[in-house]
């Protein structure tokens, strides 16, 4: 365990002198140039009260890619998963210094239309939330915010949905039962469905298979693979295997920093830092 | 022993044995409520028999049994009654004799030590009465216009056959007393009002005072018909009377007019006795209550409570809930909602005749006045909304109850698991369309509990009804057919203010026991159902929104 990192404040300068003595050599800087860029993060520092729990995280993430945060508990990868649809807002305490931008604008700007934005950045939590309602009512839930009220529009988004989910052929003769009889990957497929109907542009998702069993995740993977034809999608997990079979780039973090960011392969194969080499090989983490 | 204390066994045995407790304790009374209050309707068996105290007249006695209880002798000795030596205790019988207006006294207590045996002859005759209670005696004629027209054999056939008829036409003079003239009268006083009101206004024109003028013209014209209607209906009713022979020997004649129903418990099999209980039983809870309220039934009481409950469930919930959600969901959290929660709870600690005493004077006097003056000031000096009554009785019980709501409510909004509110949130919700779409159904059942906890708080409330609405004898039920059909200013009967008005303040201590725990059992039986249905929609309301989680 290095201890010049275990406190978040101390450790404002990961890649102390020592830090670079493990580092390999030859390698160039992830190059995104190719990338159509979706978010980017610019010197972000984020605060819970006096602690930081966020340091300096700089990054940009491609656009139509799958990014996965990696990294062991309390490291910050969820933190800062929710910073991209201002979640963290529901936090009093939490204060965010820095810029991150969609498409170019900032969305911590002043003025800024949070429900808009979180209409645009789409997110899945960790456990299954779908709302005690109808399934078909779960899906046209966001439409209906929208005052969409069509019931061939809905019927139609719906169903385009529920498909995109890979849950139709599943619930179609029972859209008007309450989600919650469904099973906990059936829900959570029910709950990315719901998230796709307002079609965002990018997707978040905070460890979305970590509740459910092997088949279910098996079938939420193969949902991401899909859906990234579409969507950006940013993903964190716990999971490294999962982060290496879904994600194109990503991004390792340890206590509120980013350690490394690089295209997957190359991030499990060969890793820059010894931080990731520990962890990847499951040194500790 | 030190194992035993450490094997945790003494903690089982205290915390069960305060459960037993208290089972003991809440299914004793649940008992003593059952068996007296069901034990009211049966139709016991009547005793004849001789009884002769040394020294004095031997005198018949008839009637029920109603209890027996074992005294001391020297009691007896020390009140002037001669027993032997030796002998340590006596029993004595408390019997219903009834018929008040003959003897004077329908509950007497004979010592078991004096009478002679107990027989239960057929042919005597219990009468249900409207006035003076029941009566006992053996039938022996049967009058029409004092004409003799069945004796012996035929007398009981033909009586009940007479006394359906009597029940038919008193029950006809009934709908139209209570339904055809109440209407005409509650129309006569609009006639009254429209009349002072254009007054007040200046504006009664001749025109209007001769419009007014046909109205009372026809409302009088109806009254008469209906007078006469009456009329032929009391006469046809006092036609028939039956002549019985009591238990002193003494013929006495009572009109079937006068009957409401009539049984011979000593020839009734099992079967039919079951029969006149469920009968009795009905009526008592059908019934209007006769006699200061020791006789008859106690639908105007049922209804009022049920009636008082519902209108304070319809005030206390909204205002609860929304006070529950601001202080939830939408006020900073710090010192002073703390004061303010801290204050909301002890509101429930507050004796309930404080809140009386707080609705008399401000929802009656202040807030009845003002709406008297502003909307009813053609019917002042009488008030309208400035007297107890229904609405400020469910009100004050609302406020009574409505730290029950809030708590409740609060307690239900903030078991609601987060991710649900930022699954709303995170697909651009505002605060608000995720409150009133996600958060606020899902805490339905929790309001109803709240709900449920309200009602079973109010409907056994008596304290502060009695000043601020609930009366002994209510003439009119607070629905009806005239507009605005439900009189949210009438004065209502409640079950609770009967109990206490029959079991404290009648003139028949003896005759009203036996009605206190009948009515005992008709609250709680009716506050069981007033839950049990709140229950129900709440399971429903869990069943719909049950999640994994719960």
């Amino acid at each position: 365990m290095d201890t010049t990192t275990a406190n978040p404040i101390q450790s404002a300068s990961p890649e102390g002198k020592h830090g670079h003595l493990f580092e390999r050599e030859g390698h160039d800087k992830l190059d995104l140039s190719k990338e159509e860029i979706a978010l980017e993060v610019r010197n972000l520092n984020l605060y819970y009260g006096d602690a930081r729990a966020l340091n300096d995280i700089s990054m940009k993430i491609p656009a139509k890619r799958v990014t996965a945060f990696i990294g062991p508990s309390g490291c910050g990868k969820s933190t800062l998963l929710r910073c991209f649809n201002r979640m963290n807002d529901l936090v009093d305490s939490c204060r965010i210094e820095g810029e991150l931008l969609l498409e170019g604008k900032n969305i911590y700007e002043r003025g800024v239309d949070v429900a808009e934005l979180r209409r645009r950045v789409g997110m899945v939590f960790q456990k299954p939330n779908p709302f005690p309602k109808s399934i078909y009512e779960n899906v046209a839930y966001g439409l209906r915010l929208q005052g969409v009220n069509s019931k061939r529009v809905l019927d139609e988004v719906v169903e385009r949905s529920l498909r995109g989910a890979a849950l139709w052929d599943e619930v179609k003769d029972r859209l008007s039962e309450n989600a919650f009889g469904l099973s906990g990957g059936q829900q959570q497929r029910l709950v990315i469905a719901r998230a796709i109907a307002i079609e965002p542009e990018v997707i978040l998702l905070d460890e979305p298979a970590s509740a459910l069993d092997p088949i279910s995740t098996l079938k939420i993977e193969e949902l991401i693979n899909e859906l990234k034809n579409q969507y950006t999608i940013v993903i964190v997990t716990h999971n490294m295997q999962q982060a290496a079979r879904v994600s194109d780039y990503t991004a390792f973090m340890y206590v509120g920093d980013m350690i490394e960011y690089g295209d997957t392969d190359t991030l499990f194969t060969n890793p820059l830092k010894k931080k990731t080499e520990d962890y990847i090989t499951g040194r500790y983490g | 022993m030190k194992n035993w204390w450490k094997s945790g066994s003494p903690w089982i045995w205290l915390t069960g044995g305060a459960v037993t407790i208290s089972m003991i304790m809440v299914f004793g009374l649940l008992l003593l409520i059952l068996v007296r209050g069901f034990g009211t309707f049966w139709p016991h068996d009547v005793i004849e028999t001789q009884y002769t105290l040394p020294g004095k007249e031997t005198v018949t006695v008839v009637g029920e049994l109603r209890r027996s209880e074992t005294l001391t002798a020297t009691v007896l000795r020390d009140a002037g009654i001669s027993l032997p030596e030796e002998q340590v205790t006596v029993t004595r019988h408390l019997i219903k004799a009834g018929n008040r207006d003959v003897t004077g006294k329908d509950f007497v207590y004979y010592l078991d030590d004096f009478m002679g045996e107990w027989t239960y002859p057929e042919a005597i005759t219990v009468l249900e009465r409207r006035e003076w209670g029941d009566f006992y005696g053996r039938p022996l004629r049967l009058l029409e216009q004092g004409q003799v027209i069945a004796q012996g054999d035929g007398l009981w056939g033909e009586f009940q056959q007479r006394l359906g008829r009597s029940t038919a036409l008193h029950d006809e003079i009934r709908s139209i007393e209570k339904g055809a003239i109440g209407d005409i009268n509650f129309a006569m006083e609009r006639v009254r009002l429209d009349r002072r009101r254009a007054e007040l206004n200046e504006k009664l024109t001749p025109e209007y005072e001769a419009q007014l003028q046909a109205r009372s013209a026809a409302l009088d014209a109806q009254y008469a018909e209906l007078r006469q209607r009456l009329d032929s209906l009391y006469t046809d009713v006092r036609r028939d009377a039956l002549v019985l022979q009591v238990a002193s020997g003494e013929e006495v004649t009572v009109r079937l007019a006068d009957i409401v129903n009539a049984w011979q418990p000593n020839k009734m099999s099992l079967p039919g006795k079951l029969g006149a209980y469920v009968v009795n039983f009905f009526d008592f809870i059908f019934g209007y209550p006769r006699e200061a309220n020791t006789e008859g039934g106690i639908f105007p009481a049922i209804f009022g409570t049920v009636t008082m409950v519902l209108v304070m469930s319809i005030m206390v919930t909204p205002f609860g809930v929304l006070a529950a959600i601001y202080l939830r969901e939408y006020a900073r959290q710090g010192p002073l909602l703390k004061a303010i929660r801290i204050s909301v709870y002890n509101l429930a600690g507050v004796p309930s005749i404080v809140f009386g005493v707080f609705g008399l004077g401000f929802f009656v006097y202040f807030l009845g006045g003002g709406i008297d003056r502003m909307f009813y000031p053609e019917a002042l000096p009488a008030p309208t909304f400035g007297t107890p009554g229904l609405f400020w009785a469910s009100l004050t019980l609302a406020l009574l109850t409505l730290p029950v709501v809030i708590v409740s409510t609060e307690e239900g909004l903030a078991r609601i698991p987060s991710t649900i509110r930022q699954g709303s949130l995170a697909l651009g919700a505002t605060k608000g369309e995720t409150l009133w779409k996600v958060v606020v159904p899902l805490a339905t059942p929790a309001m109803m509990t709240g709900l449920i906890l309200a009602i079973a708080r109010a409907a056994g409330e008596v304290a502060p009804l009695m000043l601020v609405g609930v009366v002994k004898l209510a003439p009119t039920l607070p629905v009806d057919g005239n507009f605005p059909f439900i009189h949210l200013e009438r004065k209502i009967m409640h079950l609770g203010f009967h109990i206490y008005d029959v079991g404290f303040q009648s003139p028949h201590a003896e005759a009203a026991e036996q009605l206190v725990y009948a009515t005992a059992l008709i609250l709680v039986m009716l506050i069981v159902l007033l839950n049990l249905s709140a229950i129900h929609i709440r399971n429903q309301l869990r069943e719909k929104y049950k999640s994994e989680s719960d």
